[in-house]
């Protein structure tokens, strides 16, 4: 398989969250801002790869039958790595996050990829297509979160561009702007990938 | 602690879908008709429930007094797949009708992060084991009104003329969007 396809696919033609629609609920939880899009989205990547990484070397080794349950001691192990390490050097970040770091254990994409892709193929090819998922995931996360965080606060990573003073749209970092700026984030992506094929 | 405000708190104020966006996904992928989202709020219902008071226990009597807390999040989400497996095959020995209703779901809510977060909340708000009950029976009747409503309406939009490039999903997050806002309306009530 053409291994610049496998790392692309990740980006735009099978992005988890605007095409295969996984792992929405950090999706819509953490963007209130770019930053913490972009945090979460590397933690999932990191997740994703490591996961693919152990998945894809110890596949023979697991009976088929229990295979779902090792997956996620696999990733629930990763999943508390990527936790431990964030509350001991970035704990801002580690508040914003708060439940979903955790809960990174259920997003669908990780345990989707292992049953997927890194289960039945081989190592290189599974931290690719770990890496080119991860990181599709943490655009999608970083476009969403500056998106919101621009409407509704006046500023991109923190640094704001609008006056002190100035009135923004404050709806789109609370919980319905979530939900609409990803729905019209989704039918432009739909329509970039349909006028491309 | 007040129950009522537990329960009023979970439905309406910090409705676990809307405004805490947990269970999101089965939210998106299982309303298509008012039918299967009963279904669905059933068997997260239950599922919930048992979960909160197994990992109750665990917290309380494992993790905590051996200071193993680290490993929080394997043994919940073990627990949980394990728990769902069990009670899939309990329900079929015991209770085919309600394994009919429920069976298709029960899979499906191992990956389901509405289980897990509120099983987690229940620990963080340091609730005991009743206040832990009532919360999460209270997180499952939110989910399945958020799920219910939602399902309703996605049946109306069915029937209605919408932009090409908002069909399906787009116009369903669109529509979710308006659902939080309203029920951005009980912010305050408690």
């Amino acid at each position: 398989m053409n291994q610049w396809k496998n790392f692309s696919k990740g980006f735009f033609k099978e992005n988890a969250v605007f095409v295969l629609l996984l792992g929405l609920c950090p999706t819509l939880g953490v963007t209130s801002s770019a930053i913490n899009g972009l945090g979460m989205g590397l933690a999932t990547a990191f997740v994703l790869v490591m996961s693919n990484l152990v998945i894809s070397l110890i596949k023979n080794l697991i009976p088929d039958k229990v295979r779902i349950p090792v997956f996620i001691v696999v990733i629930a192990s990763f999943v508390t790595i990527v936790q431990l390490t964030m509350e001991a050097f970035v704990p801002s970040l580690y508040d914003a996050l708060g439940l979903f770091i955790p809960l990174i254990v259920v997003n669908c994409i990780i345990l989707g990829r292992a049953e997927a892709f890194a289960s039945k193929n081989n190592l290189v090819s599974s931290l690719i297509d770990g890496l080119g998922m991860g990181l599709g995931f943490a655009m999608a996360l970083t476009m969403l979160g500056a998106i919101r965080e621009i409407l509704g606060n006046g500023s991109i990573f923190d640094i704001r561009f609008v006056p002190e003073d100035a009135s923004t749209m404050l709806l789109f970092i609370l919980s319905p702007g979530a939900f609409i700026v990803l729905g019209y984030l989704i039918a432009f992506i739909n329509r970039l990938n349909k006028s491309k094929s | 602690m007040n129950y009522v405000i537990i329960i009023i708190g979970a439905i309406f104020v910090n409705n676990i879908v809307l405004s805490k966006f947990l269970g999101v996904c089965p939210f998106m992928g299982v309303s298509n008709k008012v039918s299967t989202s009963v279904g669905m709020t059933g068997a997260v219902t239950f599922v919930m429930v048992l979960a909160t008071i197994v990992t109750w226990l665990l917290q309380r009597y494992v993790l905590d007094p051996f200071d193993i807390g680290f490993m929080q999040t394997v043994t919940f989400i073990l627990v949980i797949a394990a728990l769902v497996q069990m009670v899939e095959i309990i329900l079929k020995k015991i209770s085919p009708p309600l394994y009919q209703a429920l069976g298709v779901f029960l899979p499906l809510i191992t990956t389901n992060c509405a289980v897990l977060g509120v099983a987690l909340l229940t620990v963080q708000n340091e609730f005991n084991l009743i206040e832990g009950v009532v919360f999460s029976i209270a997180n499952a009747i939110g989910f399945g009104l958020a799920l219910i409503i939602f399902a309703g309406i996605r049946e109306q939009l069915d029937l209605v003329v919408v932009p090409k490039g908002m069909r399906g999903i787009p116009i369903a997050l669109v529509v979710a969007g308006l659902l939080a806002m309203a029920f951005m309306g009980f912010t305050g009530i408690v």
